[in-house]
């Protein structure tokens, strides 16, 4: 423990928060205690290659975010490549038309639709219905909201009891603020009457939608529902530079009732039609994937899990976590919403990232 | 103001690690540079990576206490890249005559000598840091990399008080510096 109160007074003293007294006493002590001076000129060598490895981090992370800048404003151009280069710039010029060219059919939403069949005592009977377009959803959205009107009117007659929350479409959302708000796709909350999430415990909140953008499909929730805590602090931060070809990354979401956890690797740096705000993914994703992180090796959330193409496998389109930060921008009250700053996933192995992550992705419920 | 006087005040910001201070030298010497390496058998990422180097290099030194200009920075960014690129040509066994596209360089050799030793011995903290496992890494990366107070720290690491993240911040800090110093001790 002594040890521990030398080692903080050196710090203390390095950075020059001593009072002058203590600052005297300490100066004091070192002259009269070799063994203590020896201690201390070691420790403020050991803290100051710390401090200059923490200073070329700080500032390498600046030239990165510069060098990126400025290759998207093309002062830092491509021309003048050589071979191997030169190649994989033609590659990346024209990969955007070949991946048009293999698809055909175009983009579906990866929501599920639930059909509530049947209503026994205790458990909904659902029935996965794979999805077929947009049309078809907003089609049984509406039918459903005739449905649950009619539910409605009938509980209020039949019993006191509040009325089982009955999703027609589900997908997954995760917090963006501890106090509660969660972010997911656009597409999701369209044409919603009633939003619910749940989370791995099953507990449901009601929450509201604060932001929708069509174009960007990214929609900022807000859990209303008296009976929500706040978290404790999350795990993962928002990342804002673009992410690298190849990159790891993985997913979690809510395609059963169950998390699922799926991997793949970043294919393309743009999305479905060359379309800049996201990125094409390499990953197993499913109906109810939708709205789902992406999250590189260090825990940092790259992108959100937007859409997928019909008729090829693995091609996955995620919305840039750039986007985010302009969304928030965006929100009313966006001087209540705060990202999380400080990342605990960064070294963690696989197994404990998901651990960790499991309690803030959420399943997001539409009525 | 004269070009000196200017060229003091950028180095200044560039020191705080100031953005548009970055983003000026970048704007400034970057096609020079990347012209130089392209014409030297590079690519274009080779480009980059040399250059983000020279600007460590050129961060290392304005650092320095001791640190006064001598020639202009467009001047020492250009020998320093120069330096690092024929170096990295020789290792690779490529190195021919050299295209030059700036007239006018300067010896670095000692600035590069510094520079390696500052790159070793940060190898050699990273090193330290990978062995020490977890929390412990994460959490003195936070303090004293990322910066952020004890009590956000304990918050983040689940402890109940900044004070008992302290404790286990010291007891890391000591776990650290002791494979620290036998790497360094042992010459890494």
């Amino acid at each position: 423990m002594d040890d521990n109160l030398l080692l903080d007074a050196i710090e203390r003293y390095r950075k020059d928060e001593m009072n002058p007294e203590e600052k005297a006493f300490f100066e004091e002590l070192r002259k009269s205690n070799p063994q203590i001076d020896q201690v201390v000129a070691e420790h403020s060598f050991f803290l100051g290659e710390l401090e200059k490895m923490s200073e070329i981090k700080a500032y390498k992370h600046n030239l990165n975010e510069v060098e990126n800048k400025l290759i998207n404003e093309g002062v830092i151009s491509q021309k003048g490549l050589k071979d191997k280069a030169k190649i994989a710039f033609l590659w990346n010029r024209y990969r955007r038309t070949i991946a048009v060219a293999a698809s055909i059919a175009g983009i579906v939403s990866i929501s599920t639709a639930l059909i509530v069949s049947s209503y026994s005592e205790k458990k909904n009977v659902e029935v996965i219905t794979p999805l077929v377009n947009n049309k078809l959803n907003q089609f049984e959205s509406k039918l459903n909201q005739i449905e649950t009107k009619l539910n409605v009117t009938s509980a209020v007659v039949g019993s006191s009891e509040k009325p089982k929350f009955k999703a027609v479409l589900s997908a997954t959302g995760f917090l963006v603020d501890v106090r509660g708000y969660i972010i997911t796709n656009a597409h999701v909350v369209k044409n919603a009457r009633n939003l619910v999430i749940e989370n791995e415990k099953g507990e449901q909140f009601y929450a509201a939608a604060i932001y929708v953008n069509k174009s960007t499909d990214l929609a900022i929730l807000k859990i209303t529902d008296t009976a929500f805590r706040k978290v404790q602090a999350l795990p993962y931060t928002f990342s804002k530079s673009s992410t690298e070809l190849g990159e790891h990354i993985f997913t979690l979401g809510y395609p059963r009732e169950e998390v699922v956890y799926g991997e793949g690797y970043l294919s393309a740096k743009s999305g479905y039609f060359g379309d800049t705000t996201a990125y094409q993914i390499s990953i197993s994703a499913n109906p109810g994937n939708s709205g789902g992180p992406v999250i590189n090796k260090n825990g940092e959330i790259i992108g959100i899990i937007s859409s997928k193409e019909t008729n090829a496998d693995g091609v996955v389109f995620a919305i840039k976590s750039k986007n985010i930060y302009d969304a928030l921008a965006e929100v009313e009250d966006k001087d209540s919403i705060k990202l999380p700053v400080l990342n605990t996933l960064k070294g963690l192995d696989r197994v404990q990232q998901i651990k960790k992550l499991g309690e803030f992705v959420y399943i997001v419920k539409v009525n | 103001m004269n070009i000196y006087e200017q060229e003091k005040q950028l180095l200044e910001a560039l020191v705080s690690n100031d953005r548009i201070a970055i983003e000026k030298i970048y704007r400034e010497n970057f096609p020079t540079i990347q012209a130089f390496i392209l014409k030297n058998n590079g690519y274009a990422d080779d480009a980059k990576d040399i250059f983000q180097e020279a600007m460590i290099v050129l961060f290392q030194k304005a650092k320095l206490d001791s640190f006064v200009l001598t020639c202009q920075v467009k001047t020492f960014l250009y020998s320093v890249s120069r330096r690092l690129w024929l170096k990295k040509l020789q290792r690779e066994n490529k190195y021919n005559d050299v295209t030059d596209n700036l007239k006018e360089t300067v010896s670095v050799d000692d600035e590069i000598e510094a520079h390696e030793k500052q790159n070793a011995e940060m190898h050699l903290m990273e090193k330290a840091l990978s062995k020490i496992g977890e929390p412990c890494k994460g959490i003195l990366e936070a303090f004293y990399i990322e910066k952020k107070t004890m009590p956000e720290i304990a918050e983040a690491f689940d402890y109940t008080n900044a004070d008992n993240a302290k404790t286990q911040k010291y007891k890391c800090l000591n776990r650290l510096k002791k494979i620290f110093f036998s790497q360094y001790k042992n010459g890494g």
